[in-house]
């Protein structure tokens, strides 16, 4: 199997990346080459094997629904890149 | 007594708790000697000033209880420090300043420790070189132009050039052990669940966790007692009873069963990794242990199940840095170029190499094929663990198939790169504990290390042990300060 042009590309637009014919071309081939290296995992018959989906071997905790309110507005903004005291600042989005 | 930046953590805590030394003589010194260090790139930015102050603080009223009483720490720059810019080694995040800490180095501060600064990494931790970092590489005191290892570059090289005691790093795939073992200094990546991961800029949300990396293994012991603890902010932390690591620490392994596993060997290994293993091995034997031969079958599928877990973590944890919250933003006409023209310059290539995987293998139709047969894979390899911890303690490897090698050696075969966490990487996939200590060096007097493995939350056992080899293998960095200028 191989990965061409257009699914490196396709990719790119699911990962929100923008990439120009040069950089797609390269990335073309560097993926090719991990994805032979990733290939090995088909030696191996899983048919049986359940999937690891959790490395600790616990449940996930519990804990009561509580409202902590720590008046964090300022914060959360501080980082913010367009500055606005209130809100997080995007291009238009409704024409 | 020795130069004060020459000494231990052990060391160094002895001579405060004497007032032979102040907090604020300690933390000048390695200031002093970061100033003149800067050839080595380990610093993206600096708490001098403010470390100055706090070490005045704290000698003014000492509260010699604590465990790390006015210690100055630098710390991998993928830890949140409040009011303190963290980037990750990333342009993404240049400019982001945390307004919270991670939970592991709060346990630093509580414990009396002062920050020094923030160091050097591979961009999100994305690397085994530290050549992806946009704030470019580190070079490795133990020789001109060698990389430190990656990702915990900075801070390897930090601990080998004595420009902090000690520090913490995190390690998904290796980046605490194998930087460990490229600078002849002492690595643990901890169990699973042991270490918070609250606070700390995601990688691989599934094998990503903090450990302490120091010149020795006491200085380990020390070190992790502090920054090992339950935390409710993090889903994945466990609560267990910990052990006083540095307290209990021993050289007694009479009786330990250390397997020794016939898998972790590559083609064209240096021979001298293979006679240091077989130095660790007669020195085990000398100790009293027992060495059990093993086998860990699919250990040369878990790199490949590697480099499709963890970027798919990696695409899905890194989603977050859209420009709109915080970092980096590029404007665009409309909200998705924005993000696009956003991502494509705030990333680096390595990043983008990832995110690009980790999309693919998730995407509609290659899930099964890629990810749920990764997921399978990985079932099978903490199995051969599991099978391996029922006739033995501890397992014991080379930690790298090689020592550390040029700037730019490896950088345009990604490949070739991923494959120096051949002996790492299946830990982190098992979610055990695992230890780098130097091991001796190669024929151009380059350090190597040896890996202890551990069961889960048997870290005590494979320090102990590594305390044990240590002492036998009696290692000396013998670094010579060729960077430093006036």
């Amino acid at each position: 199997m191989s990965i061409d042009l257009k699914t490196v590309k396709h990719i790119s637009k699911l990962a929100r990346i923008s990439i120009d014919d040069e950089k797609a071309n390269k990335l073309k081939g560097d993926l090719n080459n991990i994805f032979e290296f990733i290939e090995k995992l088909n030696e191996l018959n899983t048919d049986n094997v359940q999937a690891l989906t959790s490395i600790a071997e616990t449940t996930l905790r519990y804990r009561k629904d509580e409202i902590k309110s720590e008046n964090i507005r300022e914060k959360i903004l501080k980082n913010s890149p367009e500055e606005n005291k209130d809100f997080f600042v995007v291009p238009k989005v409704v024409e | 007594m020795s130069d004060i930046t020459s000494q231990s953590l052990f060391e160094l805590i002895s001579n405060i708790k004497e007032k032979k030394l102040s907090s604020e003589e300690i933390t000048k010194a390695f200031i002093n000697r970061a100033e003149k260090s800067k050839k080595l790139n380990v610093y993206v930015t600096d708490n001098f000033e403010k470390a100055i102050d706090q070490s005045k603080k704290f000698d003014s009223n000492p509260n010699f209880d604590l465990k790390l009483p006015g210690i100055p720490i630098a710390v991998k720059d993928l830890f949140c420090t409040n009011g303190v810019r963290t980037t990750a080694g990333s342009k993404i995040l240049n400019n982001f300043v945390p307004t919270y800490e991670s939970t592991v180095t709060q346990n630093l501060w509580s414990q009396g420790a002062i920050l020094l600064g923030k160091l050097n990494c591979d961009e999100f931790a994305m690397g085994s070189s530290n050549e992806t970092s946009f704030f470019g590489n580190v070079q490795n005191p133990v020789g001109e132009n060698l990389v430190p290892g990656g990702s915990s570059g900075g801070s390897s090289a930090a601990v080998a050039a004595n420009l902090t005691p000690v520090t913490i790093g995190t390690d998904t795939g290796g980046s605490i052990r194998q930087p460990a073992s490229f600078t002849g200094t002492v690595g643990l990546k901890p169990t699973y669940g042991s270490c918070s991961r609250y606070g700390i800029v995601a990688f691989a949300s599934s094998l990503d966790q903090a450990g302490p990396m120091t010149k020795n293994v006491r200085d380990c012991s020390m070190l992790l007692e502090v920054i090992s603890s339950f935390d409710q902010k993090d889903s994945t932390s466990i609560d267990y009873k910990r052990n006083n690591y540095s307290k209990e620490l021993s050289k007694d392994i009479k009786g330990k069963k250390i397997g020794i596993p016939k898998e972790y060997r590559v083609d064209n290994m240096p021979d001298e990794i293979e006679h240091l293993w077989k130095n660790g091995i007669s020195y085990a034997k000398d100790c009293g242990a027992e060495i059990i031969d093993i086998s860990l079958p699919h250990t040369n599928y878990a790199l490949p199940t590697y480099y499709i877990v963890a970027p798919a973590e990696a695409s899905s944890n890194l989603a977050r840095y859209d420009g709109v919250k915080y970092g980096f933003r590029s404007p665009g006409q409309n909200l998705i170029e924005m993000y696009e023209k956003t991502r494509s310059e705030g990333f680096g290539d390595e990043v983008k190499r990832r995110i690009m995987i980790g999309t693919y293998v998730l995407s509609s139709g290659y899930y099964d094929a890629y990810y749920l047969k990764a997921q399978k894979v990985r079932q099978l390899i903490k199995k051969d663990f599991d099978d391996a911890f029922s006739k033995v303690d501890a397992i014991l490897t080379p930690s790298t198939p090689s020592s550390a090698f040029k700037i730019g050696e490896k950088t345009n075969d990604p490949v070739s790169m991923y494959l120096n966490d051949i002996f790492t990487v299946p830990i982190n996939l098992a979610g055990l504990p695992g230890i780098s200590i130097p091991a001796g060096k190669d024929k151009n007097n380059y350090p190597l290390g040896l890996q202890v493995i551990g069961k889960p939350f048997d870290e005590q056992n494979i320090l102990n042990i590594s305390y044990a080899l240590e002492d036998k293998i009696n290692f000396k960095n013998d670094i010579s300060d060729w960077w430093l200028s006036e």
